[in-house]
């Protein structure tokens, strides 16, 4: 056993992670789990460390589930929403990120509207921090994918070292969902068949060219699946029409009663939230006990601790002017 | 300096510090071993057996402290193997800590504190291997198998047979 994978100081996309790295992520969130589920409900840890939640765009969950997983970790929090501050009146993100550290952060976690403002902050050169990337546009959201995996090898520990074998559905609006592009990255690495499922506008340019199987028809591919992802449509995000109608997408894309009698016995039905109900998954759907769902919220928590956890230990606070 | 103590000098230490435990609680009633990983366990396992031969069975933990060091920063992360303390706990009983190589004392302070927020034992002990000196803490062990001077640049390496396929201690200068 290796006693240290070169630690990283930065989680900026599923793609930096290989796997060896992401089994250290997953086997330590069991271990949290495992000792947070006893007496030691709150570890002393990340004790005199300050995370920052710094988050341009509305999350509230992502933001609690960061949160929770600092706080049992004894790390302090500051949470930063950018609607009524100076964002608002101008500031931009490096002054934001400035005054926060300025203010003592160990690490930052950033959730942007823009795609690979993470990574810029990691790069820039403007802080020190290590920096967590929480979603960024349509782009990337690492620790969703790293709790679905944590998720899907809950349910399948005959899976625990590599999921080959597994097919898993990742099914709706692919192409605003960086959720869908952190997990086809990190589920691959793990050697799952992942297969995309949605309507040809939902699907992104250059799809053919992923590690990924493609289908337009969720009927065909969903007897076959282990797991099914349902992921949300995202209004907010689009200015055209994508599809015809919602109850016409419901029908042909949603995890209603009828498909939900269709899975495998042993398939897990997931949602990274919020749900739309009665819209990309049916009430039946999500509430029955094939859904994996609120153990997702929960694992949420435990990914969060491993994550912080291995970027902040074994990196020394970097000293002034030099940056590793 | 090369091998400290070999295969026989182990046991010899570990029958002692074993007998030395019994001599100390008046038995082994309440008793529970702890090991600190890897090798602190390797050591608990083999003090319970005989301690088993010579008494009775007795309880052995782990104690994972990795999560209650001080040095977080300055190290990188270990893999976490696990914390299982014995069904029943460890309030009201005689904790013996078992652990390799005695050093700064910094370990063991992260153990007190695991230790403080698992339960109240009666009282904490500590067993060692190997006592190297340099303390940077107010920590002093209870049951010691070789008490070995070094200086502070020099490696004290432990190997047990379950872990490293061959019993014996040495000192390596870096």
């Amino acid at each position: 056993m290796m006693d240290t994978v070169a630690s990283p100081r930065h989680l900026l996309s599923t793609k930096d992670l290989s796997l060896s790295q992401i089994l250290e992520i997953l086997d330590t969130a069991r271990e949290l789990g495992r000792i947070t589920a006893g007496p030691m409900k709150k570890l002393p840890t990340l004790r005199g460390q300050t995370v920052v939640n710094l988050f341009f765009e509305d999350s509230t969950r992502t933001r609690l589930s960061f949160e929770s997983a600092a706080k049992r970790l004894s790390a302090d929090v500051i949470n930063f929403s950018a609607k009524g501050s100076s964002v608002s009146k101008g500031e931009g993100l490096k002054d934001t990120a400035q005054t926060l550290e300025a203010m003592g952060a160990d690490l930052i976690v950033i959730r942007h509207s823009a795609a690979g403002a993470a990574q810029l902050l990691a790069e820039s050169g403007w802080v020190r921090s290590s920096i967590v990337n929480a979603g960024d546009g349509t782009h990337e959201h690492p620790t969703q994918a790293l709790l679905d995996a944590y998720t899907i090898r809950t349910h399948f520990p005959e899976c625990e070292n590599s999921f080959s074998g597994l097919h898993i559905g990742i099914v709706g609006d692919i192409l605003h969902s960086r959720v869908a592009r952190s997990n086809v990255l990190l589920l691959t690495t793990l050697g799952a068949k992942v297969t995309l499922i949605a309507p040809p506008t939902l699907m992104p340019v250059g799809v053919e060219s992923w590690p990924v199987h493609i289908s337009y028809d969720l009927d065909d591919a969903l007897t076959s699946l282990d797991a099914i992802m349902m992921l949300r449509i995202q209004s907010e995000r689009m200015s055209e029409l994508f599809f015809p109608s919602e109850r016409e997408y419901a029908r042909d894309y949603g995890l209603g009663n009828v498909r939900l009698n269709l899975l495998k016995d042993k398939a897990i039905i997931m949602h990274p939230g919020p749900m739309n109900r009665g819209m990309e998954i049916s009430a039946a759907s999500a509430d029955n006990k094939k859904s994996a769902i609120l153990d997702q919220v929960t694992n949420g928590i435990l990914i969060r601790m491993s994550v912080l956890y291995l970027l902040l230990g074994g990196n020394p606070v970097p000293v002034e002017g030099v940056l590793v | 300096m090369g091998i400290v103590l070999e295969q026989s000098d182990i046991e010899r230490s570990l029958k002692r510090i074993s007998h030395e435990i019994i001599e100390r609680n008046h038995g082994i009633e309440g008793v529970i071993l702890l090991g600190i990983p890897t090798r602190g366990v390797t050591l608990a396992r083999r003090i319970g057996a005989i301690l088993e031969e010579i008494d009775s069975i007795i309880p052995v933990g782990t104690l994972d402290i990795t999560l209650h060091r001080d040095d977080l920063r300055l190290k990188a992360p270990k893999p976490l193997v696990g914390t299982h303390i014995p069904s029943g706990g460890i309030s009201g009983k005689n904790v013996v800590l078992v652990d390799d190589v005695l050093y700064s004392g910094r370990t063991i302070r992260a153990a007190l504190d695991a230790i403080s927020e698992l339960g109240r034992p009666a009282t904490v002990q500590l067993a060692v291997l190997v006592d190297r000196g340099h303390r940077e803490l107010p920590i002093r062990p209870d049951y010691v198998g070789k008490n070995i001077p070094t200086n502070s640049h020099e490696l004290v390496k432990v190997q047990l047979q379950e872990v490293d396929g061959i019993d014996q201690v040495e000192i390596l200068s870096s």
